[in-house]
């Protein structure tokens, strides 16, 4: 890790570790928007790190990025931070003017059907886009979609579309958006960008928040089993936990690095078959990280009291998020296929 | 997490590596069946590692005064990863080029780099390793081989087992007990380097399950090991065996075991694969370049001068789970049978994977070691 990520890691754990209390998570359970939190989050310019400085943001990478996403899947922060930051590099690529504020990103189911259209003095949007994260939540929603097979990007401010709110496993909300005719501003999404990029980069920020997720519960799960005392002695000194235990480390490394990988291909360009890569596999380590890490709580980690539930309900919906595992493995599989047997091998290390 | 995995990449350069060894490897294997490249690093063939030798692929990053070739790390991980993607029979060769090599590089004297590092380098001299006997095996340290002091050297009695190879190669590094201390097991512990063809030694060979003959059973009967023959000092074997094991344990060969498997689950499936199949072999794909990354970090951390002995077990443990799985998968998919010599490719290579899978996870330390391993790193024990 270079110097200024390193500083970057430690400011994103800092602000994290002091400000996502058990309270603030409470609350945005119960529907409350943590205005503070979000402050102090758009205050240390954590939201634009893909925006060039040149527009007001942090002009650094994808592997820069990654720190902050990771970081937020692992403190469990509830708001729509991993979104804004795909949303805004989107809208910088587009040429279009990043607000301030929350940023939504849609469509983020693959079957939406979500249309721009031109009309005189600009673009409107017309569909439903479903179960978009804190689509009701934020100021603006960024959508991407095609016209006439060309990617667009297209900015509709909150209050111009109809809301039906719903929510998760892990009560962030997962509103439904109606557009009638929305007028947006939009543009040509920008060179590389797919007219799928909100699935695409929504599922690279899932893999890299799961990443995040399971890291924190293999801690919580190590440190319980250090303090957590039956016949006699610590659980983590039974060989069943510590094998357990392992296990869960390994999903974690994979996991990391899988995302890490996917990060890195952004910066490059095309990332479709590295996001498939971590998206499938952080979404097993998710699976069966959480298997582990609330076997290895016991009881206690199954209530509400116990922390640990913010981080598994978040896991157990993000790997569904922007394609699970089925859907990505069988991209990864259709493609590998097309490569062909022989292909495998040298296609995979000239990557 | 204290386990650590930084991404790395390969620098450009090593494209033009990669391109001379796949050339090599066409020309040497043509179109050897995939059920012949099953085997991978279990292959021996010793005019093949002359060849690799004569290429200077072994020894890569050893001083040249040494025979070796001054590269980096990075370069010889190229190389193997070629290699065991080929399923090139590189076994004549192996152990001596990740291992007994580096040990004797580190560990050996002067005159034993002199005289064996360049033979190992041009490919000439096989090594095996005497670690395990048969009352000890995961429990390494309670080893009761003795080497005890005589005039210009050590005799050595006892009983090594599971020792791949030693029927047919030159030397041994082999780990006696120089001390007996029974409340400290890890100390008088004692490396040598021991011609397999010295008087006194017994070589019985253990056939493994698929009628294979690559385990042997060596016995030690008064047999005399020079005192310029030991490797490092008297009573530092417990320290050097530990370093020895990570590098056993860090290559890419932890996980790319079954790969031509998945390479014949694929030409199986074919161009459309369908959507059962199409899952499952992506999910298969999605740990594949996982692992290759986390075995490239490990390649990495070696590289930059790092212990990387954690994340080496974590890569094995992950690895050889994956590696087993891939015959599991076949069976779940395709439900063919696995056969010895007759089928198709794929029910041939699955013949040799199936039986094969199960010593993935004991050969090297057994996953349940390795799972210790991490479970210390993690801080439980």
């Amino acid at each position: 890790m270079n110097e200024l990520r390193a500083i970057l890691a430690d400011v994103v754990t800092r602000l994290f570790t002091e400000r996502v209390t058990r309270e603030v998570r409470q609350s945005a359970e119960s529907g409350m928007w943590p205005d503070a939190l979000w402050t102090a989050v758009e205050e240390n310019g954590l939201t634009l790190p893909l925006v060039p400085e040149a527009r007001g943001g942090a002009g650094g990478t994808w592997a820069d990025a990654y720190i902050v996403v990771s970081a937020a899947g692992r403190h469990a922060v509830p708001l729509p931070l991993p979104e804004t930051i795909v949303a805004a590099w989107l809208l910088a690529r587009a040429d279009l003017e990043v607000p301030t504020g929350p940023l939504a990103l849609a469509p983020a189911q693959r079957d939406d059907d979500v249309r721009l259209t031109p009309a005189t003095g600009g673009w409107r949007l017309s569909g439903t886009a479903r179960r978009v994260p804190w689509g009701g939540s934020a100021r603006h929603v960024v959508v991407v979609t095609a016209v006439d097979g060309r990617a667009m990007v297209a900015r509709a401010a909150a209050g111009g579309f109809g809301v039906e709110p719903d929510r998760n496993l892990a009560l962030e909300p997962r509103d439904t958006l109606v557009f009638d005719r929305t007028p947006v501003t939009a543009a040509p999404a920008g060179a590389g960008v797919p007219p799928d990029a909100a699935w695409q980069y929504g599922a690279l920020a899932r893999a890299a928040q799961i990443a995040g997720g399971v890291d924190a519960i293999l801690k919580s799960a190590t440190r319980y089993a250090t303090e957590r005392r039956q016949f006699g002695k610590p659980i983590g000194a039974f060989q069943a936990i510590q094998q357990n235990l392992a296990v869960l480390a390994g999903h974690v490394a994979a996991a990391d690095i899988a995302a890490a990988h996917a990060f890195r291909a952004a910066d490059r360009g095309d990332a479709l078959f590295e996001i498939g890569v971590a998206k499938a596999r952080t979404g097993e380590a998710a699976g069966i990280g959480a298997s582990i890490a609330h076997q290895v709580h016991g009881a206690i980690g199954f209530t509400y009291e116990h922390d640990l539930q913010f981080v598994t309900r978040r896991l157990w919906s993000w790997r569904a998020e922007f394609g699970g595992e089925a859907w990505w493995a069988a991209t990864l599989g259709r493609e590998v296929a097309l490569w062909g047997a022989d292909a495998l091998w040298p296609t995979l290390t000239a990557r | 997490m204290p386990v650590r995995f930084e991404l790395y990449e390969l620098p450009p350069t090593t494209r033009v590596l990669r391109g001379e060894v796949r050339d090599f490897l066409r020309a040497e294997l043509g179109d050897r069946p995939p059920a012949r490249r099953a085997p991978s690093w279990g292959g021996f063939d010793r005019e093949f590692s002359r060849k690799v030798g004569a290429r200077g692929w072994i020894g890569m990053t050893w001083p040249t005064r040494y025979g070796g070739h001054e590269r980096s790390v990075l370069e010889r991980y190229v190389v193997l990863e070629e290699m065991l993607a080929a399923g090139a029979p590189v076994s004549a060769h192996w152990v001596a080029d990740r291992q007994s090599g580096p040990l004797l590089l580190r560990f050996g004297t002067e005159a034993q780099r002199a005289r064996f590092l360049p033979a190992i380098a041009r490919g000439e001299l096989a090594f095996a390793i005497g670690m395990s006997e048969p009352d000890s095996g995961s429990d390494l340290a309670s080893i009761r081989t003795r080497a005890e002091r005589v005039p210009g050297g050590y005799r050595v009695n006892g009983t090594k087992v599971w020792t791949s190879n030693i029927h047919r190669s030159d030397f041994m590094i082999a780990l006696f007990r120089t001390h007996h201390d029974p409340a400290k097991k890890h100390e008088g512990l004692t490396q040598f380097l021991v011609d397999t063809k010295a008087p006194g030694i017994t070589i019985r060979p253990i056939i493994d399950l698929a009628g294979s003959h690559h385990f042997n059973m060596v016995l030690f009967e008064d047999v005399f090991v020079p005192e310029e023959m030991r490797v490092g000092e008297e009573g530092a074997g417990w320290k050097q065996v530990t370093t020895e094991l990570a590098l056993e344990r860090s290559g890419p060969e932890r996980y790319l075991s079954s790969l031509v498997l998945l390479v014949e689950l694929i030409r199986e499936v074919g161009k459309d694969p369908g959507e059962r199949a199409a899952p499952v072999v992506g999910r298969l794909v999605a740990h594949l370049v996982t692992l290759r990354q986390m075995s490239l970090s490990v390649a990495g951390m070696l590289e930059a001068g790092d212990n990387p002995n954690l994340e080496a077990a974590v890569v094995k443990d992950v690895g050889t789970t994956f590696e087993q799985e891939i015959p599991e998968v076949v069976h779940a998919l395709t439900g063919v049978e696995p056969t010895l010599a007759s089928g198709t490719d794929l029910a041939q290579a699955l013949g040799y994977l199936v039986q094969h899978a199960p010593s993935f996870s004991l050969r090297g330390g057994t996953r349940e070691i390795l799972r210790g391993i991490i479970a210390r790193g993690l801080g439980l024990r």
